[in-house]
């Protein structure tokens, strides 16, 4: 289906793209199909389009921006827009060690909600998450699908400090921490794996469309897997799939 | 190359930003005055977005260890050579040896050292401007050494005719379209925004400025979406957030105005205590 996008100006040279305010995988396949289309295309010199859950961020040279023209451009572009009824994706398993060690709030999620620790990990790893987008620090992936059981506040006073791959609860959200940073976040566990790798072209494995699922690993497998992933060896499972 | 003998309060290699890399959160970053930052590069014949050295309030005090052309723009800092004061926006070379200090805050907020082909640090995504997790240093320390390339061109060869308006300093006005959300605003709170002055609070640095006067609102948040350096944001609790430009990709405040690029430049020069007001454009 196609949607009602609303075109606004947003700065001296950008164009924000707006679907309805809602997040719904098919509106977020309509803004990837949109932005692949975008950027495949012959618009000229586009440096930037980012994506968020129901938004598209154009950003134009400066020199060439005239809103009108390319608003007219877009809508050209979006109405013969193919449609993707069955988007490809990569499914990337992830492990997290959720371990009281590394999960310094998991037992009082936990108790918080009548359940036990191991029926909090059943819950946190039967779901596949899907990324939206990443943002708020480099490599942190919004995901999408969290059980409404495991849905927490985020804790009244943040921490100043929350390891590298912290896996979280905030509110309906849950996530990986790329790097240390303040933050607000239940802390369930632990993930070995970069999520973020300056050394790496594409810096990120994950990308918007994407699905990731998280399974449980102890103590030991995290440190066997941190050493591979520390000398550059270890190889994130994934699969293939179709929506 | 260059010796760090002090660092100052909080200096920074910057260049005109890392552009490409915001899909995978990757602020965009690069000197907070892209205006001040290109006068300094132009008057020593560099292109004006080689990286620079970004000085906020307080100067380093740095060691030459070649012969090269310098010169400072952006905030005057009372900059010195060897102990000798010289003007900001001039042509200075540069024996080696060299020692570049700094004295009182005469006007300003940040201030720009350019050297002859720009600093050599790391490059990282396409970019020299350092930032957390990207860079291996977030701003300079004590010891650093920071490359750059030794200069055999002559004084005679440069730009010093080029003519520096540091007026936009002192400009309490500053220019914003309507953001995204401006039409969530009443039109009481539009009067407000246009007819009130605003102070900048001590909770200023290159990710975001926050104001200390506040707007009631009750606009409901947004689902998460993209930011852009210049972007105002507007809490539930009425605080009134200015992204600068380390500031995150993404964001669930209303964005009710958009800084031109002329006025970030003209904020990055502006800090605690000083008065802003702001006027639509289109």
């Amino acid at each position: 289906m196609s949607y009602n996008l609303t075109y606004k100006s947003f700065g001296e040279r950008s164009i924000l793209i707006e679907w309805p305010q809602i997040i719904d995988k098919d509106i977020l396949y309509d803004v990837l199909a949109f932005k692949e289309t975008i950027q495949n295309s012959n618009i000229k010199a586009l440096p930037e389009v980012n994506n968020a859950y129901n938004s598209l961020l154009v950003v134009y040279s400066l020199l060439e921006f005239n809103f009108e023209n390319k608003v007219k451009t877009l809508k050209e572009v979006y109405k013969n827009l193919k449609k993707i009824h069955k988007p490809t994706f990569n499914l990337w398993k992830i492990p997290v060690c959720y371990d009281s060690c590394f999960g310094i709030d998991i037992e009082a999620l936990a108790n918080s909600k009548n359940i036990s620790v191991e029926n909090l990990v059943i819950l946190h790893t039967e779901t596949y998450y899907t990324v939206y987008f990443i943002g708020f620090l480099p490599g942190f992936l919004y995901l999408a699908g969290l059980n409404e059981v495991l849905h927490t506040p985020r804790k009244a006073t943040p921490r100043l400090k929350i390891e590298k791959g912290a896996v979280a609860i905030g509110g309906a959200q849950t996530g990986v921490y790329p790097c240390k940073s303040p933050g607000g976040w239940n802390i369930i566990g632990n993930s070995p794996i970069n999520f973020f790798n300056i050394e790496n072209e594409v810096p990120c494995f994950a990308t918007s469309g994407d699905q990731i699922q998280f399974y449980a690993i102890s103590k030991h497998e995290h440190a066997n897997i941190k050493t591979l992933v520390e000398a550059g060896v270890y190889q994130i499972e994934s699969e293939v799939m179709h929506g | 190359m260059v010796k760090v003998l002090n660092p100052g309060i909080y200096s920074s290699i910057q260049d005109f930003g890392r552009f490409g890399f915001q899909q995978f959160g990757v602020p965009l970053s690069g000197v907070m005055d892209k205006n001040a930052a290109s006068f300094a590069n132009a008057i020593i014949a560099n292109a004006k977005d080689l990286p620079v050295l970004e000085i906020t309030m307080m100067g380093p005090k740095l060691q030459f260890d070649c012969n090269t052309l310098i010169c400072i723009s952006g905030a005057d800092m009372s900059p010195k050579l060897n102990s000798i004061p010289f003007s900001i926006n001039k042509v200075i070379s540069v024996k080696k040896g060299d020692i570049l200090s700094f004295g009182r805050l005469v006007n300003g907020f940040r201030s720009y050292l350019a050297v002859s082909g720009g600093f050599k640090t790391d490059y990282i995504m396409q970019s020299y401007s350092m930032y957390y997790g990207i860079t291996k240093k977030t701003k300079i320390e004590k010891g650093d050494i920071l490359e750059i390339e030794s200069n055999k061109k002559s004084l005679e060869s440069h730009h010093a005719s080029i003519k520096v308006n540091n007026d936009y300093f002192n400009l309490k006005e500053i220019e914003v379209f309507k953001g995204p959300e401006f039409d969530k605003l009443s039109e009481a709170q539009k009067k407000i925004l246009f007819n009130q002055d605003f102070t900048i609070s001590k909770d200023n640095n290159r990710m975001a400025y926050q104001l200390n006067e506040e707007l009631e609102n009750d606009i409901e948040p947004i689902i998460t979406s993209l930011v852009l350096p210049g972007t105002l944001q507007l809490t539930p609790s009425g605080k009134i957030i200015l992204l600068m430009r380390d500031c995150q990709t993404t964001g669930g405040y209303p964005r009710v105005l958009q800084l031109s690029e002329d006025s970030i430049n003209a904020i990055a020069q502006k800090f605690t205590g000083n008065k802003v007001c702001f006027k639509l454009i289109s």
